[in-house]
């Protein structure tokens, strides 16, 4: 199924919480945005989080001959989307499963959807190296994997644990295309003080240590949270934020690494 | 022999039960896809649980701290719940259980990094961060912090287990347990365990205000509801920050403007309402740092707030009658 799927981007982190499903459905937009066809898939099967993030709660998934049809944002089929959300009947539903129940439904996602041509697909995950990474990564073996973006906020306690990824994906030979570092520095809308809530600095020193591209630093922004539910891509709605130029830079990194 | 209720729902005519003696060896089994596993596999409860049961004997009260969404703050909130029991009732005992395999925090936020455990006649010692506080996270037995644990949902039962039956917590009045986010193999482990033992037992549930969070924890509440987790109530983490410089009050992470946050949601799903904690660089630094946040800053927003919580949530196991708050 995923044999018309150009390049395929994990977006990874050891940690929860810090921004792996915003930065990829802004991702998945910045893409859609500059007329590239793009799937995103969430195989966080515990706590999705995409179809909230990009408005698509009511959504639901329709079965066709070729498989199932994902979910698309618009008319014009640029993003498909694919999520446990959608085959969930009230979204306070939880998915209590043990990692075999996980694994296929990992495997079906990616084996019986019917993503048709696409540029870029972007796999969304939950935290952690456990079964949905090992699954995904063991699928995606026989397929072209351009490599995994991994998304960290700046403290040592979020670090901790994406040294860890890091470590699964040296060890399961999935390149790093890169560290993005999220929540760095809130700047009051008051007075303009910039302060690092979470500390600063931690992405570009793991990139570092790791000897592996820091893609980017992304601050808190509130406008961009707002953006969260609507759907609305961050480089259209807010194009002069630190946000969106981080976004852009990023895309052209992928689409110069992918040629 | 046969109760009907462990036969399964597909299974053939005059299925002997999954758990008979006869299962897997009656007549009616022959043919059936999973005639195997019924005469090879374990019959009846796992016999860990009654092992749990005796090795937690002592310990009097369990609290789990849940919230189906990562980096909420579960740990911080575990670290600073024990911490704060612990100073306050220095004649009672206090132990944190970090089943979080993949991504163990408690080493750090407890400033334990690098400690080792020993083993002993009696089991595992954990490693002691107060006189009646003491911690055992698998963080203590990796070699270096880049290790990353790889493990599939068995292997990571296997260590809860081992957790549970081989540490030697001596006498405990609570036993703290921090989880990873979701509702998987660690959970419904734990609870397994849990619900087998004496004593009483709950969850403390946490989130942030945002409803990308919320919209993960009350799937985390379905879960307590499903499995009759007794829910103590929910925490509002990260709620406001304070700017250092003008102490201009900012949500950071926005609740919904119709009617959304974590107190909203409580009374939707029935669950308390515990109270919330403000986002304080201060203690995210104490985190990183290892420090106590309590007796570093004992007159900050947030410690007020925690004192607050502590005795709610020691008034649900029927204890902190009379205490000072």
């Amino acid at each position: 199924m995923l044999d018309k799927v150009k390049h395929i981007i994990l977006v990874l982190s050891g940690k929860g919480g810090v921004g792996k499903s915003t930065v990829s459905t802004q991702l998945a937009l910045t893409l859609a945005e500059a007329d590239h066809k793009v799937g995103l898939l969430d195989i966080d099967l515990c706590g999705p989080s995409v179809p909230y993030l990009l408005g698509l709660e009511d959504r639901d998934v329709h079965q066709c001959d070729e498989g199932w049809v994902p979910v698309y944002t618009s008319a014009e089929k640029r993003l498909a989307v694919m999520s446990i959300g959608f085959l969930l009947k009230n979204r306070s539903d939880a998915v209590i499963w043990r990692g075999p129940k996980k694994t296929a439904m990992i495997k079906q996602f990616l084996e019986d959807v019917n993503w048709d041509e696409l540029d870029y697909l972007i796999i969304d995950t939950p935290p952690g190296t456990s079964d949905e990474h090992i699954t995904v990564m063991e699928c995606l073996k026989t397929v072209r994997t351009e490599g995994a973006i991994i998304v960290t906020t700046p403290q040592e306690m979020a670090l901790e644990d994406v040294r860890k990824e890091v470590t699964f994906c040296k060890k399961t030979g999935i390149p790093i295309l890169g560290i993005v570092e999220n929540m760095s520095g809130f700047v009051c809308p008051n007075c303009s003080e910039c302060t690092n809530i979470f500390s600063s600095g931690g992405g570009h020193s793991l990139a570092e240590l790791a000897k592996v591209p820091h893609l980017g630093t992304l601050p808190i922004d509130p406008r961009v949270g707002e953006l969260a539910g609507t759907g609305k891509a961050c480089v259209k709605e807010l194009p002069d934020c630190t946000t969106s130029e981080v976004l852009r830079e990023l895309v052209r990194t992928l689409t110069t690494v992918g040629q | 022999m046969s109760s009907g209720a462990d036969v399964p729902s597909d299974a053939p005519a005059h299925c002997p039960g999954t758990q008979s003696d006869d299962a897997g060896k009656a007549s009616a089994c022959a043919g059936c896809p999973n005639q195997q596993l019924c005469a090879t596999g374990p019959k009846g409860p796992d016999p860990a649980i009654a092992l749990v049961r005796q090795k937690l004997a002592d310990v009097r009260n369990k609290l789990l701290v849940l919230s189906g969404k990562g980096g909420v703050g579960k740990s911080t909130v575990t670290a600073l719940l024990s911490r704060a029991m612990a100073h306050r009732n220095p004649d009672e005992n206090f132990g944190v259980l970090d089943i979080d395999i993949c991504g163990p925090s408690q080493p750090r936020v407890l400033g334990v990094l690098g400690e080792q455990v020993h083993q002993s006649g009696s089991g595992w010692s954990p490693v002691y961060i107060e006189d009646n506080l003491s911690l055992m996270s698998i963080g203590f037995l990796l070699g270096s912090p880049d290790d990353a644990i790889i493990w599939r949902g068995p292997k990571k039962n296997g260590m809860i287990r081992q957790f549970l039956t081989e540490v030697d917590w001596g006498q405990l009045d609570y036993l703290v347990l921090d989880t990873p986010p979701g509702t998987s193999d660690e959970h419904l482990s734990a609870t397994t365990f849990l619900k087998g033992t004496d004593g009483s037992w709950g969850a403390v549930l946490v989130t942030t205000p945002q409803e990308v969070a919320l919209l993960d924890v009350r799937k985390e509440i379905s879960f307590c509801k499903k499995l009759a987790i007794p829910v103590v109530g929910v925490i509002e983490n990260m709620s406001a920050f304070v700017c250092p410089k003008c102490t201009t009050e900012t949500r950071i992470f926005p609740a919904r403007t119709d009617g959304g946050g974590a107190e909203q949601m409580c009374i939707e799903m029935e669950v308390p309402y515990l109270g919330q904690l403000p986002l304080d660089p201060r203690l995210t630094k104490c985190c990183d740092e290892g420090k106590d946040f309590i007796t570093e800053f004992p007159t900050s927003p947030a410690v007020v707030a925690l004192e607050e919580i502590v005795t709610k949530v020691r008034q649900f196991f029927g204890d902190g009658k009379g205490e000072r708050q």
